[in-house]
């Protein structure tokens, strides 16, 4: 008995993964996607990049410094040996005199913030709403008529209002930067959660039918029990798609706030700010609008590739194979 | 391309001609055709019909006023020999009435005499029952108008106008044919289409071809007064597009040879301007970029009702002294540089021109002086107590400004600009920016506007209409000043109130005698800028137009239509 046993305990003692926990497994799995790593290695980067990067690069973004305007960035001397450029300025100048590669990092700060908050904020929110909906048929049709109308609102109108509702109020409070981080994040927050509502809700219905529900309700799982260990793991799928639509989308929304002048003070850079400011000298100073914008789409493109690699890490099916 | 080398190949020819041109001689028509682009496009060619800049332009081309603003905003006769004043007789010693005398001989472009009946005609024109003339304001003060003879006329005002200018002066007045427009008074104004697209002028050209929003063909006109003029025998006015292309048109390609208006920024005229077939110009107008400083305390504590009006004064931009020293801690010819170039210019004062009104002497404000601003600050008991980098006030508040003005790029660069300076002198700056639709939107339910003003500062440009600017500064009167029982509307910005202001602008307003009216202007701009600094003027923003280079006789203007002078245009080399 002994003998027959030990074998298999030399097995178990050389391999040890046959003890790997859950998430051992989810990571397995997500390893062997390259885009969702890469799109890792990519937002812990640009992470750092915009965490501890200006702590190291002490350069202040909003510092003017009009001598030294309009600097190209270093690399422009590969093929134009003229060109103003300054190695304490790699990547230029505006044309305040402004350092570009202090306000990357600065304005990427304020973006990545405003993005993962009113991201994470709506997508509670949308979670919430869409698995009520669909789980409990009573609050279905409240819940979605309430989504409708939340959809029929003209977003931009709305947002104007909350501005000139709570502005004050939460400047005199939070001061002018936090008060308008929180407003702005609160504001896209609760405009954008809508459509995460409706996937979830659909996907939840369809799920409800299912094989192993049933078998779940029949041996008595309560409801609570129901969501969070049945139906949540399985639409986490179509809520990380949302949720990394969702990142840009609240990166774009704090853009287009500060553009019509209700979103941070002009003088406090945000990646969409960037750009758009640069927008009339593209020509001219192309990098002014290629930096942010590529930081805006490599940001969105790696969460987006990080949530494909989660949605398979973590489906059970796809897992398995 | 083609066009290019043809324009070029026509310059070539012209070249022993235009140098006659120079000589103001020549005969009529010796230059061949000329191109002005428009990036607006002409609707119509009477003035009367329409206020938009373009078709008032266009029309100055064919029809003319009795006299016309030069660049530097003064009148010169046109129809007439003089200008009427007191001293000369024309105007009357009470100020009612202005008496013009018509030039001998004078023909509409059809043959027939321009005659007194016509000016009377004008005026019946403009304020006939049932017409919507676009010129109204220009008859406001007029009561009647006589035809004393066949070249004299006289213009009646229903109360003493010291200045009686305004009538048949300008693009915005010309004189029409009676004639051509007797059965187009009142509601059949806009069924005259032949009338209004082609109208018989006395001006260098007439219409051939008219086509709406699109292009008008014009030919020199045969009876013009001056044999030799105008040099142009055709021109082409192409309207539509935009500014940047019109800017191309002239100064990078030469397919034009004169754009009209080209709102810019700096850098991107500058690089057209290296395309080498144009030049850009510019002139000065009233339009001042300023800050208005806010007298009344716009804190978000008091309750509505008080915030921001004279109730409630503000705790230290009351204060003369800090009023200079931010006005004294501005770099203005840097901000010039950012952000207008060669369309701007620092300036003290809020009435920039006309000379006459103009003080030349303030330039106080230029100069920027740092310390200065600094030892103001320290003299008035402002010092930094908590060591916090932001001076308080003897109670304790900190020196902390709301900056706001409308989105728009150049603003934004001016305030990040403005906020550096007033921060090293001690002052904690917050910036806002506020879309200009709500901004200059005037909705007495929103915050956010200029008059409303829920902020310390505020900066944004202004400018007064014609050449006098008795109106404008009676903007600062104390009866104008926006509070909630006026729906916040008037036009004193800042809440300034000052009795003898008030005083000396009721004189102004009763004083004929030119000399003395530009004293007392410039009297009253004193007070309000280096005075007082309640306005803290930045910029004096100009007009920016491109010539080719092979286009001479322009002189930019911005008093009267810019083609004011085109009969006097000429090819050189």
């Amino acid at each position: 008995m002994t003998d027959a046993n030990l074998p298999l305990e030399q097995i178990a003692a050389e391999q040890p993964f046959k003890h790997r926990s859950h998430w051992w497994d989810v990571w397995a799995q997500f390893r062997t996607h390259k885009g969702a790593l890469l799109g890792l290695f990519f937002l812990v980067f640009i992470t750092l990049f915009v965490l501890i990067g200006p702590s190291l690069w002490g350069v202040d973004a909003t510092a003017l410094d009009i001598r030294n305007k309009d600097v190209r960035p270093i690399y422009t001397i590969l093929w134009d040996s003229s060109a103003k450029v300054s190695w304490a300025r790699p990547l230029g100048t505006d044309q305040l005199g402004r350092d570009n590669m202090a306000a990357l990092m600065q304005g990427g700060r304020i973006s990545m913030a405003v993005g993962w908050t009113a991201m994470l904020l709506s997508v509670i929110l949308g979670t919430l709403v869409g698995v009520l909906a669909g789980y409990f048929r009573r609050l279905d049709g409240v819940l979605m008529r309430f989504t409708d109308l939340v959809l029929a609102l003209p977003l931009l109108p709305l947002l104007l209002v909350m501005m000139l509702l709570f502005r004050d109020t939460l400047r005199a409070a939070f001061g002018p930067e936090q008060g308008i981080f929180i407003l702005i994040v609160v504001a896209i927050g609760v405009t954008s959660w809508m459509q995460t509502a409706r996937i979830v809700r659909g996907d939840v219905l369809a799920l409800k039918e299912r094989e192993f529900v049933l078998a779940a309700r029949s041996i008595g799982t309560p409801s609570r029990r129901m969501i969070t260990r049945h139906v949540l793991p399985n639409v986490l799928s179509p809520i990380m798609v949302s949720a990394t639509l969702g990142l840009a989308n609240a990166i774009i929304t704090e853009s287009a706030l500060s553009f019509l002048g209700l979103g941070f003070p002009s003088d406090f850079p945000t990646w969409g700010k960037i750009l758009f400011d640069s927008v009339d000298r593209m020509a001219a100073f192309p990098e002014r609008v290629l930096w942010p914008g590529l930081a805006i789409s490599l940001t969105v493109l790696s969460v987006n590739y990080i949530g494909d690699g989660l949605r398979d890490a973590l489906d059970p099916r796809i897992r398995g194979t | 391309m083609k066009l290019r080398t043809a324009l070029m190949g026509a310059a070539a020819m012209m070249l022993p001609l235009a140098a006659q041109a120079q000589d103001e001689g020549g005969e009529r028509g010796r230059d061949g055709h000329v191109n002005i682009i428009y990036w607006q496009a002409v609707s119509i060619m009477n003035p009367y019909l329409s206020g938009g800049t373009k078709d008032v332009e266009a029309a100055s081309l064919v029809l003319e006023p009795l006299a016309r603003f030069d660049p530097t905003g003064e009148l010169v006769p046109y129809l007439v020999d003089e200008i009427p004043t007191v001293e000369n007789g024309g105007v009357a010693e009470d100020l009612t009435s202005i008496t013009w005398t018509l030039k001998e001989g004078l023909v509409w472009s059809d043959g027939t005499p321009v005659t007194s009946e016509d000016v009377v005609f004008t005026w019946q024109y403009c304020t006939a029952e049932g017409g919507g003339c676009a010129q109204g304001a220009k008859f406001d003060a007029v009561s009647s108008v006589e035809a004393i003879d066949e070249r004299t006329v006289r213009v009646n005002f229903s109360a003493p106008t010291p200045y009686p200018y305004t009538a048949f002066t300008g693009a915005e007045s010309p004189i029409i044919q009676a004639a051509q427009f007797a059965d187009c008074l009142g509601p059949r104004a806009p069924e005259c289409t032949d009338a209004n697209f082609m109208p018989v002028g006395t001006g260098p050209f007439t219409v051939t071809d008219f086509r709406v929003n699109d292009v008008v063909e014009l030919a020199a006109n045969e009876n013009y007064r001056d044999a030799s003029k105008p040099a142009f025998a055709t021109v082409t006015f192409k309207g539509g597009g935009d500014a940047t292309a019109a800017g191309r048109a002239v100064m990078e390609t030469g397919e034009f040879d004169y754009a009209w208006n080209l709102q810019l920024a700096p850098d991107v005229i500058e690089s057209m301007a290296q395309g080498g077939m144009g030049v850009p110009i510019s002139a000065f107008g009233t339009l001042v970029e300023r800050i208005e400083v806010n007298l009344t305390d716009p804190s978000p504590d008091l309750e509505e009702g008080v915030r921001s009006t004279v109730e409630a004064p503000h705790p230290f931009l009351t204060d003369p002294a800090v009023r200079e020293a931010l006005s004294i801690a501005i770099d203005r010819d840097l901000l010039v540089e950012v952000g207008y170039g060669q369309a701007g210019r620092a300036t003290c004062n809020l009435v920039p021109a006309p000379e006459l009104y103009a003080d030349a002497e303030n330039t106080g404000c230029l100069t920027q002086d740092l310390d200065r601003a600094n030892q103001l600050l320290d003299e008035a008991g402002y010092m930094d107590t908590d060591g916090d980098g932001v001076r308080e006030t003897p109670d304790g508040e900190p020196l902390s400004i709301l900056y706001q003005t409308s989105t728009n790029a150049v603003r934004q660069d001016f305030q990040a600009l403005i906020k550096e300076w007033w921060e090293q002198i001690g002052f904690e700056v917050e910036l806002r920016n506020i879309d200009s639709g709500v901004f200059f939107g005037g909705d007495p339910g929103s915050t956010d506007t200029f008059q409303r003003f829920y902020a310390d500062v505020e900066m944004y440009a202004n400018n007064f209409p014609g050449t006098d600017p008795q109106a404008y500064l009676g903007a600062y009167l104390c009866d104008n000043i926006p509070s909630p029982d006026t729906q916040w509307q008037g036009e004193n910005i800042n809440r300034y109130c000052d009795e003898s202001y008030d005083e000396l602008w009721r004189t102004l307003s009763q004083t004929g005698e030119l000399d003395e009216r530009g004293r007392i202007a410039k009297q009253l701009n004193a007070m309000l800028t280096s005075q007082s600094n309640v306005i803290i003027p930045l910029v004096d923003r100009g007009r920016v137009s491109a010539h080719s280079n092979t286009l001479g006789g322009v002189q930019l203007n911005t008093w009267d239509s810019e083609l004011w002078n085109a009969a006097d245009w000429y090819r050189t080399e």
